[in-house]
């Protein structure tokens, strides 16, 4: 690989989707696999101190689990999260050339990007997205940070075409995202604590598990446990799994517990299979 | 018709050379040394926005004294040149090494082949991992390049510093301890450095996946004006401590899941 030093009228600036293309590497690869595996719900709601977000663990391909432990939640760098819906190929490649788009810009720039920039940087690469879109094998993205100039935290939803809309409190997509929506909604206040938020987008993802086949619950047999990543001014965290594995044991008991006073029969506590 | 005078070749460098040595002498030094955690850079920059010293990926970082414009140039190239290989093949095949390399070519390339010599000399340091030891390398205007073992001196007075340096050097030293000792060095006896007058960064190991961090002037205050020579003012040492593993913490969160595809990049 030679030293990529341009004369200044074809310089790629910071911007490193346009570097590889003059480097002539290709930024997304044009073969499609078939089968396509197809990500699932993912949820993000703002609170006190920043956003909430979570995603399950399935991929599907068609009607078969093709993988359990799917990451959807990345963090795009310091202080924002994005999460995938979609085809799982094209989206996981997606964050990661946002990721190291949003890094190359700080470090050739010296500063980071704006929230607002990096929203439209991820805009940007799903309207490009898009002639693959119109094939079935759309990348929705939902991106949420902390706006270190606001202070407060900000959720992003994108369509297909790369529209890209702010959304005030709180937002879920993917196949169970209608099902976590309307978890979220009913539950939502303002200003609500850490822990609330972290329990509600677990309640969320339970009931979206609960009423889509597409999306994982919790796998008790297994371990696996949907992944909260929370977005501070402290920046990225995740929430540790024993705590996960808690809220959603606590949940399933208390569900348990309705069943029983109903008189209804429970199998497995209405855990999704 | 004029013919154009013959110059003899050795002439030609000797020119060249001598141009690019006065251009670098011009500028102020820099100093990059080993110490406990990883490697300490300090630069004698007054400018708070224009950087001598600056990262290039997550264990490589690159300073450059001289013409501000061409080490500059070099610096974006080595980003470019980092990022695009990180992402085609993965985080881990990125090394300093070779980008040192390409530095060398293309210096060496520009100092024999164009009218004018880059006046710059340039440091590619990368912080060891898995068993390989940290490695600086000391890239000058012709394209030579050296293998420094303890520490690294750029700039126009880059003898008497390196005698200073080498005098008081400590590769076990903690970072206040090495940072006292290394400004100290760099301004000489005539010269007091003070925190408006340095750039200082380190890569290291506490740092989590990206182990570059810039070392603000508060914090170079902070350690510079506890004079005792071996740390033993703790409450003075803490921004530096504390804040690094504040630092450790909070990137190795963003390094949890570092690089998309990967469930455990390296750290």
């Amino acid at each position: 690989m030679a030293l990529p030093i341009f004369p200044p009228t074809e310089d790629p600036g910071p911007d490193f989707a346009s570097l590889l293309r003059r480097s002539g590497l290709p930024a997304r690869h044009g073969d499609v696999p078939i089968p396509v595996r197809h990500a699932t719900t993912v949820v993000a709601l703002r609170f006190a101190d920043g956003v909430v977000m979570a995603g399950d663990r399935r991929a599907t391909e068609g009607h078969a689990i093709a993988h359990r432990e799917m990451e959807k939640v990345f963090p795009a760098d310091r202080f924002s999260a994005v999460a995938i819906a979609g085809a799982a190929g094209f989206a996981v490649e997606m964050v990661r050339l946002f990721q190291v788009q949003l890094e190359h810009y700080e470090k050739v720039e010296g500063v980071s990007l704006s929230l607002e920039g990096k929203a439209n940087q991820l805009a940007q690469m799903v309207r490009q997205h898009l002639p693959l879109a119109m094939q079935g094998l759309a990348v929705v993205p939902l991106f949420a940070g902390f706006d270190l100039r606001r202070r407060i935290g900000r959720i992003f939803t994108y369509d297909v075409t790369g529209g890209h809309y702010e959304e005030a409190d709180f937002q879920a997509t993917g196949s169970g995202g209608r099902d976590a929506r309307t978890t979220i909604k009913l539950g939502f206040k303002d200003g609500l604590s850490r822990d609330d938020a972290v329990e509600l987008a677990v309640q969320a993802l339970y009931e979206a598990a609960d009423e889509d086949s597409g999306t994982g619950g919790p796998d008790l047999v297994r371990g696996i446990y949907p992944l909260v990543a929370v977005v501070t001014e402290d920046g990225y965290s995740t929430v540790p799994e024993a705590e996960v594995a808690e809220r959603f044991a606590a949940l399933i008991e208390r569900r348990q517990t309705e069943y029983r006073l109903r008189g209804t029969v429970t199998h497995g506590g209405g855990e999704p299979t | 018709m004029t013919m154009p005078f013959y110059v003899a070749p050795e002439q030609v460098m000797k020119d060249r050379a001598e141009y690019a040595q006065k251009g670098i002498a011009r500028g102020r030094s820099l100093v990059a040394t080993l110490f406990a955690d990883g490697i300490l850079i300090v630069a004698d920059n007054p400018s708070h926005s224009l950087h001598k010293i600056s990262e290039i990926y997550d264990r490589i970082a690159f300073a450059g004294v001289g013409k501000y414009n061409e080490y500059d140039q070099l610096r974006v190239a080595g980003v470019r040149h980092a990022d695009t290989k990180g992402f085609t093949f993965s985080r881990e095949d990125v090394d300093a090494r070779s980008l040192a390399n390409l530095y060398a070519q293309f210096l060496g390339n520009v100092f024999t082949h164009e009218m004018k010599p880059l006046e710059v000399e340039i440091l590619v340091a990368e912080l060891g991992a898995d068993g390989r030891s940290d490695q600086l390398y000391h890239i000058a205007y012709e394209g030579t390049i050296t293998d420094e073992n303890r520490f690294a001196v750029l700039g126009g007075d880059a003898e008497t510093i390196a005698e200073r340096v080498a005098a008081g050097w400590s590769g076990t030293a903690a970072l206040p301890d090495a940072l006292r000792a290394t400004v100290t060095a760099l301004g000489g006896p005539g010269r007091s450095l003070g925190p408006g007058d340095l750039e200082v960064a380190v890569l290291s190991r506490r740092n989590g996946r990206r182990t570059f961090r810039r070392i603000s002037e508060e914090e170079i205050s902070a350690v510079l004006s506890s004079e005792e020579p071996t740390g033993n003012a703790p409450s003075r040492q803490e921004p530096v401590a504390g804040s690094d593993a504040e630092a450790a913490s909070s990137s190795t969160d963003d390094g949890a899941a570092g690089d998309g595809s990967e469930p455990d990049p390296p750290k």
